[in-house]
């Protein structure tokens, strides 16, 4: 139930934005968080439900290195 | 840290045994699908607990919405995973055989469209759901509202974490840590779970639903476990941030408010639901004391399974009389049950 796919904003359309799923164009209701073409999103139930961050990989390398060096 | 390490980490890992619960149904499904017990040391193992909405909406729930089925001039529009779970004497699909309509859709957007092209017809919409979830019933509120819909309602059975986490806390759950819902935080943002992992001295650790970031989560866990940290740790922070969607938490709070809900072979717990507000009860299908909780056998262990205190394979019912074709509980419906994944997994 929880499911949500990542995407990318290719279009905005009034209250909607077309967001491309590895070639796949779904339409999907923009109103939960201020989107523009380009962003990559999560997609939940026809919703854009949270922007994905494509910067935060880093930050999880360096939880990773934290986590690792617990004992 | 490479995944090869956290995987062969989590293999040899001997320390002591460890139980560690994922909440969400979509983590239980992705565990199934992806096998993941078996990458991980006979001393860890993973429990499921309450986090599938289809699974904990109690049978005067799907009572409620059967009757509307069958009601002149009313269609109930639904997602799929609803239609075969048992109420106290069918289900809605049942029902459909008897002339109930029903509507199966994407998005619950959807029922804007359909509610337009038949104006002389009610349409209720099934709206169950976790915080993930609720902000789109939210969306849904505003448009109608702001197009003027008017024959368009909600039965909501909407379910808050937190409060039903604090209840298994409370009951002395066996479990040492929690893989915590990645798009719930997404919403409500990691620092929602940090007052119990205080209280509980028990670690949350924050998880998307890919193989790689569910073992990367579950390392992290161990790791947070061994070193007695009760912390919550973000390990999904592409999409989860401490403090979420802020946008669409507003959203819910300006549509919806906390009340007392029902969980499937749980019972009432205080504050762990949401309905609509006063001001927006014209948009409600009569979600209030939808309460009463009856099992379609009396043997069915659902709600153990749901709490974490039984695996699936273990009730007497599972594989006997119970399965996805004739389901007994609502674990074996719904595809994010623990019971269907386990069996589906064959286990």
């Amino acid at each position: 139930m929880c499911v949500a796919l990542p995407g990318k904003v290719i279009e905005l359309q009034g209250a909607d934005a077309v967001v491309d799923f590895n070639g796949n164009q779904v339409k999907a209701r923009a109103g939960l968080v201020d989107v523009q073409v380009g962003d990559y999103v999560l997609v939940h139930a026809g919703c854009i439900l949270q922007k994905v961050s494509t910067e935060e990989a880093e930050n999880l390398n360096a939880l990773m290195d934290e986590v690792g060096a617990w004992s | 840290m490479e995944l090869e390490a956290v995987k062969a980490y989590l293999k040899a890992y001997d320390g002591p045994e460890l139980s560690i619960m994922e909440v969400c149904g979509s983590h239980t499904a992705a565990i199934a699908e992806n096998g993941i017990p078996g990458l991980l040391s006979p001393k860890l193992s993973l429990v499921s607990g309450p986090g599938c909405p289809v699974c904990v909406t109690p049978s005067a729930y799907i009572d409620r919405l059967t009757a509307l089925a069958l009601e002149e001039g009313v269609t109930v529009v639904t997602f799929g995973d609803l239609l075969r779970v048992p109420g106290s004497s069918r289900s809605l699909g049942m029902a459909q055989g008897e002339g109930a309509r029903v509507e199966m859709v994407y998005s619950p957007m959807d029922v804007i469209a359909l509610a337009k092209k038949e104006p002389g017809r009610q349409f209720v919409f099934a709206a169950v759901g976790f915080e993930t979830t609720t902000p789109v019933y939210a969306l849904l509120v505003q448009a109608l509202t702001e197009e003027g819909v008017e024959n368009v309602r909600l039965l909501t059975a909407l379910k808050t974490m937190p409060p039903v986490i604090d209840y298994l806390c409370a009951n002395g759950a066996p479990v040492q840590g929690f893989l915590a819902p990645g798009h719930v935080c997404a919403v409500t943002g990691s620092k929602i779970f940090a007052g119990l992992a205080e209280s509980y001295r028990v670690p949350f650790g924050v998880s998307g639903f890919g193989a790689e970031e569910i073992l990367i989560a579950l390392y992290g866990l161990v790791k947070m476990c061994e070193s007695g940290r009760a912390e919550v740790r973000n390990f999904y922070p592409s999409v989860v941030t401490e403090d979420g969607n802020l946008k669409a938490k507003a959203l819910v709070e300006k549509y919806f408010t906390e009340t007392d809900a029902a969980w499937r072979g749980i019972g009432r717990i205080e504050r762990s639901g949401l309905v609509l507000r006063e001001e927006y009860s014209r948009y409600d299908a009569g979600s209030l004391g939808l309460d009463e909780d009856q099992k379609k056998n009396q043997a069915c262990c659902c709600d153990r399974v749901l709490m974490g205190r039984m695996r699936a394979q273990e009730c007497p019912l599972f594989k006997t009389v119970c399965s996805p074709m004739n389901p007994q509980g609502a674990c074996m419906v719904s595809t994010e049950g623990a019971c269907f994944s386990y069996y589906m997994r064959g286990a």
